[in-house]
């Protein structure tokens, strides 16, 4: 089978905007677990939780999109800050485990919830018309991809300059060294893991909306896959490491986008299996991910 | 160390024969009664009770007693399903299912395999199935488990949705043979609580309850954390595939979607809402689940409001782990 450059550019390009998805996921579930050590199933339900609450303020109120969007995101913000304060705050000190398991019961819940209150049925994702138009440059896109790409380099660059720099995220990168020592040094541990779940929260909400502009529609269960593969982006490019689960992400992208369209038409069903055989592979090989810490086994 | 299950220091043969032998007796009289007592579909129900009995508590082997957390449990139930399906079809009808005939090495295309050896062969194809995830997943600490065996129950799902030459893709089998009785059932119901108490009483299980305290203490103790952790998830893999058959031989058609998230979901917080450290646990929670679906389903389907019973479920098992962690039964001492 022969593919022409122009082909492979296009592939190639389709799978950057997948994996800037994958890797702003990857990015929130990385600092909620190198935090609390959780696997946060519920930043799935953050997904479909953002893309619906820009689908019924853009859509139903058709307010501007720069402000729906701006809420949508807050709202992602607010229920992350709701989530920490009714279900993960009273499980502090209990083991991983519970923690784990709240999640996934977080999850259950909000899918099941937007299925009660919407509908089973997948909705049509309407976004502005300047955000649709094809732009035809070697190879062919919607402004929308560049839009995804621009909005995920811009967040990852303040995200750096805000672990780095600022107050909260130098105390951010504290607790996930350790957390007594955090607290001995007069870090409001709380406080910490509240504008974390907040941040990565929000940023699950624009990734919300990225999906359903990008696919074109939503529906109640479509944060769940994303969701996982944001963790196993993180396992792949190394626990503890966030330039490795960005590394995780775009990986996942490409090597998604790439299943689909260089392997033979029936591959397609494994896109999601795929990543996981990965998984189980990196685990084999090298269980600190690519760019991770050395793990003790 | 070696593990002789039937054999621990403070009981005698008796003491472990008659638990089982009385237990089995007393399922089986209070099957005749209802069986003549109640109509079909109360023993419909008490079937998939029955069933999901298996399954939670096969998991909670790992997931409550050696403190493992499994989300594969549907995957394995998937696997034992299909591979039993694909040993019992009938003869006459795999040509008109388009479900090959078996190869000469499975009995040759005139043979249609009985159904114990068949639900065995499932459960057997699920164990090594375990054995090969588990192998590379369970070095770590950490729950990537979690994640590790979610990500294999949905290889298994694409799987029965891709190979359609065996599982005929994303339509499913029909017509199935019943199989299942509310008398096998309980048989294996019987037959799994007897092989995980047994389990838990020997050195077998305080080593997984070692594990599930302390992976370091466990660790000086000289306990073998790997080859624990992987016992404990092959046989609890084992039944998985035995319930997956069952459930394939009983509801008579299977389709890859059904062995999805949600069913995950079900039988995983059966045992965390029924008491993850007791035996019974999951016993209880299987049931008490079960009912709640069967009491809510007309409800939800009357109003209109599907995802109802999930809905329910998920605030339960919230509820649970903020209010009384361990679940409604507590640990035995």
């Amino acid at each position: 089978m022969f593919f022409g450059t122009s082909y492979i550019l296009q592939q190639l390009f389709n799978g950057i905007v997948l994996g800037s998805i994958y890797a702003l996921l990857a990015l929130g579930m990385a600092i909620i677990y190198g935090i609390l050590g959780l696997i946060n199933f519920a930043h799935g339900a953050l997904i479909t939780m953002g893309a619906f609450c820009f689908y019924f303020i853009f859509s139903d109120l058709e307010w501007p999109f720069w402000i729906t969007l701006l809420l949508a995101i807050s709202f992602g913000g607010l229920i992350g800050y709701l989530l920490e304060l009714i279900g993960y705050r009273k499980l502090r000190g209990s083991s991983g485990l519970s923690l784990l398991i709240t999640s996934l019961g977080i999850y259950i819940f909000v899918e099941n919830l937007a299925k009660l209150i919407v509908s089973p049925q997948p909705y049509a994702f309407n976004v502005p018309n300047f955000l649709n138009q094809i732009i035809n440059f070697y190879i062919t896109f919607r402004v929308i991809d560049l839009f995804i790409i621009a909005a995920s380099i811009f967040i990852m660059s303040i995200f750096a300059i805000f672990i780095k720099k600022n107050k909260v995220g130098i105390a951010m990168r504290g607790i996930s060294e350790n957390v007594e020592t955090a607290k001995l040094v007069g870090i409001n541990v709380d406080q910490v893991i509240v504008w974390t779940f907040v941040v990565a929260s929000s940023i699950a909400a624009l990734t919300g909306f990225m999906w359903g502009a990008k696919y074109g529609q939503i529906g109640y269960d479509m944060g769940f896959m994303p969701g996982v593969i944001a963790f196993v982006a993180v396992v792949i490019g190394g626990i503890g490491s966030i330039p490795g689960s960005l590394v995780g992400g775009f990986l996942i992208g490409l090597i998604q986008t790439f299943v689909v369209s260089f392997l033979p038409t029936g591959w397609s069903i494994y896109r999601d299996a795929i990543v996981f055989t990965l998984l189980i592979i990196v685990l084999l090989i090298k269980p600190s991910g690519v760019l991770g810490r050395r793990e003790s086994i | 160390m070696k593990i002789n299950i039937f054999l621990s220091e403070n009981n005698t043969k008796m003491s472990i024969w008659m638990p089982f032998v009385s237990g089995i007796c007393i399922l089986l009289l209070a099957a005749t009664i209802l069986n003549a007592v109640l109509d079909n579909y109360s023993i419909h129900i008490i079937t998939i009770i029955g069933i999901y009995i298996i399954a939670a508590t096969s998991l909670n082997l790992t997931n409550g007693h050696t403190g493992l957390f499994s989300l594969g449990h549907a995957g394995f139930m998937a696997i034992g399903a299909y591979t039993s399906v694909f040993l019992t079809y009938k003869v006459s009808l795999r040509a008109a299912y388009n479900l090959p005939v078996l190869p000469t090495i499975l009995g040759g295309a005139e043979f249609q395999w009985p159904f114990l050896p068949a639900l065995v062969a499932g459960g057997l194809i699920a164990a090594i199935a375990a054995l090969i995830v588990g192998f590379p997943v369970l070095r770590l600490r950490g729950h990537y488990l979690a994640v590790a065996s979610l990500g294999f129950m949905i290889i298994v799902a694409s799987l029965a949705k891709g190979m359609k030459g065996i599982t005929r893709g994303a339509s499913g089998i029909q017509v199935i043979t019943r199989y299942t009785s509310i008398w096998n059932v309980y048989i294996w119901v019987a037959i799994t609580i007897f092989i995980i108490w047994r389990l838990l009483n020997s050195n077998f299980g305080r080593a997984m309850l070692a594990i599930r305290e302390s992976e370091i203490s466990a660790q000086s103790q000289g306990i073998n954390l790997m080859k624990y952790k992987l016992y404990s998830f092959v046989i609890g893999a084992f039944f998985a595939g035995i319930a997956g058959g069952l459930y394939a031989h009983f509801t008579r058609a299977i389709r890859p979607y059904e062995f999805s998230f949600t069913m995950t979901f079900f039988i995983v917080i059966m045992p965390i809402i029924g008491g993850s450290k007791n035996l019974y646990g999951p016993v209880l929670g299987a049931t008490l689940l079960v009912l709640i679906r069967y009491m809510l389903k007309p409800i939800e389907e009357y109003l209109g409001i599907y995802g109802l019973v999930e809905l329910i479920y998920a605030t339960l098992l919230v509820m649970v782990m903020i209010l009384r962690p361990e679940g409604i039964l507590k640990e035995k001492n």
